[in-house]
């Protein structure tokens, strides 16, 4: 069967999800491409008899190197091997979409252009002529709705038919001025008979564009000496016609001309109303007082929605995996299979289901907020104060999330297009306790503050954290991502109804991508972590608590001794050794060996910390934060100032495991990963000493 | 020089050159923001720090910083 690959390109926000969505029924495949984190959307299916695989490429708005997305466009047309471009073009905003256009033109590959918003563009009373813009820029134009699915049909057929033509070549005519200059080296060419696999006029084209390889190429030609001065010439002309030395330059201009020519010929408005919605709307959602309470609002019910909505699900797969590593452990029994079987892998398939319904929900408002066109206007009202600590608009987003989890949190950064911006976010997310954390905190706080000052104290923690997150971004920019500030130019789109088929798709590729990427990483490290907590195993301290709790004669006594034994199993294990070995290094900022513990396991999940201590407070681990003796064990062995430290530290060191790997997912590398450990440690070390030293001298 | 920096919302200007270097010039003009192309301030964000523009038929928001570098005049 015929095989034929397409290249879906557009400027963002044209619809081509969405198209790629109307075109084919059978299920989006839905990965990253190789190296970095921008998602790549293909579909696959067969049409008389042709096998048409669809690539839904980075919008852009232009083949600059400008950000991540657009690297990733321009390579794949580069150096990928497909057979057509699908240019999808946003009707409505006919000019600009064919500056791009223009741009791909120079490809030289087959292409057609997709009129895509054929719907709105009526509406607004437009009316354009495709024909016309087909024989304008040489290439065929469909007009398409992908929202009412109108014309898809029949841009299929064209796609099908047009694979069959052979391919003629593209052509951008130029002004006046270039076609000149052209004709000129052409004809030389011509009187030459240069012998040449490119044809004259892409030939005199690349030269004109000093495109490098040509050059290179041309030099060992004989006819080049002639050739020389005639390119200078030509060159000349330009520089002086344009009044700028700068090629590109040049040729963008003649692009952009190209583009407003053609729209300007095939476009016509019977009325025209630009339709004034989205002023309206924006003259309260982006007011000067109104806009960022609404905001704020907004947020907090998405807030409210994903934690507090989200919760519910949560208890139950909780239950349910709690559950199930009972049930694991009446088939497999109590030994070494049965704990690895429950405590290891259900739990920690347990732990990274856990997380789904926070990133359903959270991914379902904010696809709700990018495809209505309000993610822009958020960006909008924050850049302002945001930029002061070289962070971005956007950037508010992943950060206030990261207050509830960090995995949802890191996965949101992605709304950042920038590198550095989205680097220094996801950095910093981790500042911004999250909900995992509040059971140390309330513990501590519970422990030393009593309860009517706790509440205020737990406030005081989470704002100092945001305050220190801040900092730390300020540094980082200032030091580790320095250089010249990215510019900020962004597009404010139309505001437009949400399409729940697209958003419906977003959440289930992010929901899929976090179980299918993070889900095997966080298996393998819940199963790693049970086996540095349960070995090595001490048989004969087994042994000999096991005869005393045989001989215990009260309940009380049993539980205790029982206690006793977990304690004494997590002190002689791969962890408690890492623990007391590496006590010295925390000793500066007054924490004891099992505090040391605690901190560590808690690099596999934040709730593990409480219920270490629990353990290594011989109170067994059952315990919570809300529990009274826990309280009293901790505020009779733990100094305050070391509970200050320690709160600082449990603040603003690594986040969980799950959130570690999305982090090195996330920011494409896991070289990051270790750079993440090293700054929040040596960061919360610092921190934390400076505290403890500090409360050490008021006390 | 008047830049965009210096209008109220709901100006009106043509733009006669961007200063600005050649990533943020090329950003800029493949949304139609260039030498010659007609502009209408929009908005602005709490102390002038975000400009939103318009051109032809798309809307922009851009930094006052970025704003500063493209020089206009009155129509
Ligand atoms: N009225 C109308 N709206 C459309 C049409 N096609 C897409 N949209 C809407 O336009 C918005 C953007 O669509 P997407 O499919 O996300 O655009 P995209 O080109 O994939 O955007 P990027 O992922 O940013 O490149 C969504 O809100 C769609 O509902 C159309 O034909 N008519």
């Amino acid at each position: 069967m015929k095989q034929l690959n397409i290249a879906l390109v557009g400027q963002p926000n044209v619809g081509k999800s969405m198209l790629i969505n109307s075109i084919s029924d059978s299920r989006l495949r839905v990965g990253n491409f190789s190296g970095v984190t921008v998602e790549k959307a293909e579909v696959s299916f067969d049409f008389h008899g042709v096998s048409i695989r669809i690539i839904d490429l980075p919008g852009t708005y232009s083949l600059n190197d400008y950000t991540q997305d657009e690297r990733v466009t321009k390579e794949f047309l580069e150096n990928e091997d497909y057979d057509m471009i699908i240019n999808v073009v946003d009707a409505t905003n006919l000019e600009r979409n064919l500056f791009l256009t223009t741009q791909l033109l120079e490809f030289n590959k087959k292409m057609i252009v997709a009129l895509n918003m054929m719907d709105e563009a009526k509406k607004e009373g437009m009316c354009i002529n495709e024909e016309q813009l087909g024989n304008i820029l040489g290439v065929p134009c469909v007009k398409v709705s992908a929202a009412t699915k109108q014309g898809v049909g029949k841009l299929v057929n064209r796609i099908v038919d047009f694979s069959n033509f052979d391919f003629e070549g593209t052509k951008l005519i130029y002004s006046e001025v270039v076609e000149e200059e052209i004709r000129n080296i052409v004809e030389f060419l011509e009187e030459k008979n240069f012998d040449s696999k490119l044809d004259y006029r892409v030939l005199a084209l690349k030269l004109l564009q000093e495109d490098k390889s040509t050059y290179k190429k041309m030099h060992d030609e004989p006819i080049w000496i002639e050739l020389l001065p005639i390119i200078r010439e030509a060159l000349n002309h330009l520089y002086l016609h344009y009044n700028t030395k700068n090629i590109d330059e040049i040729f963008d201009e003649e692009k952009a001309a190209f583009a407003k020519g053609a729209a300007l010929e095939t476009l016509e408005c019977s009325t025209c109303k630009s339709i004034n919605t989205t002023e309206k709307v924006d003259s309260v959602l982006i007011h000067k007082i109104f806009g960022i309470p609404i905001f704020l609002f907004l947020m907090w019910g998405l807030f409210q929605l994903t934690f507090e909505v989200g919760s519910i699900p949560m208890d139950w797969i909780d239950a349910f995996f709690i559950s199930l590593g009972e049930y694991a452990k009446t088939i497999f029994g109590d030994g070494a299979l049965g704990s690895l079987i429950a405590d290891g892998a259900i739990a920690g398939v347990g732990a990274v289901v856990l997380f789904l319904p926070n990133i359903v929900i959270l991914f379902f408002g904010i696809a709700l907020l990018e495809t209505t066109g309000y993610m822009s206007r958020v960006a909008f009202l924050l850049d302002g104060f945001f930029h002061k600590f070289g962070l971005h608009g956007k950037s508010f987003i992943p950060l206030v999330t990261g207050f509830g989890c960090s995995v949802p949190a890191y996965m949101s950064a992605r709304t950042l297009k920038n590198d550095k911006d989205r680097l220094i976010t996801l950095f910093i997310i981790g500042f911004m306790s999250c909900g995992a954390k509040l059971p140390v905190y309330v513990l501590f706080a519970g422990a030393f503050f009593g309860p009517e000052k706790a509440g205020n104290v737990l406030f005081a923690i989470y704002i100092i954290g945001a305050i220190l997150g801040l900092i730390a971004a300020k540094i980082l920019k200032v030091f580790v991502f320095k250089g010249k500030d990215e510019p900020f130019v962004m597009e404010m789109p139309k505001y437009r109804m949400p399409s729940f088929k697209l958003i419906w798709h977003t959440v289930v590729t992010k929901a899929l991508m976090y179980l299918k990427k993070a889900g095997t990483f966080i298996l393998a490290a819940s199963v790693l972590i049970w086996f540095a907590s349960n070995y090595p195993k001490n048989e004969e301290l087994i042994g000999s608590f096991e005869t005393k709790i045989q001989l215990a004669v009260s309940d009380e006594e049993k539980t205790s001794l029982e206690n006793e034994l977990k304690k004494a199993k997590l002190e002689a294990s791969y962890l408690g050794i890492v623990g007391k070995a590496t006590e010295p290094l925390f000793a500066p900022l007054g924490f004891d060996w099992r505090m040391t513990v605690a901190l560590e396991t808690g690099l596999a999940a934040k709730e593990v910390v409480v219920s270490t201590l629990g353990v290594l407070y011989a109170l067994g681990d059952e315990v919570d934060e809300g529990n009274g003796s826990l309280m009293e064990e901790i505020r009779k062995n733990i100094p305050f100032a070391s509970a200050v430290s320690f709160i600082f530290f449990v603040m603003i060191y690594l986040p969980c495991f799950a959130a570690s790997i999305v982090f090195a997912k996330e920011s494409g590398s896991y070289k990051y990963l270790a750079y993440l450990f090293v700054f929040t440690t040596s960061v919360a070390w610092i921190i934390s000493f400076i505290a403890y030293r500090i409360t050490l001298m008021l006390l | 020089m008047v830049t965009l920096a210096d209008l109220k919302a709901g100006e009106s200007v043509k733009i006669i050159n961007v200063k600005a270097d050649k990533d943020l010039k090329q950003r800029l003009g493949s949304f139609g923001v260039r030498k010659n192309s007609i502009v209408k301030v929009v908005n602005h964000s709490i102390a002038k720090s975000t400009i939103e523009i318009e051109v032809a038929t798309t809307k922009i928001a851009l930094r006052a910083q970025e704003a500063k570098e493209i020089e206009v005049e009155a129509l």
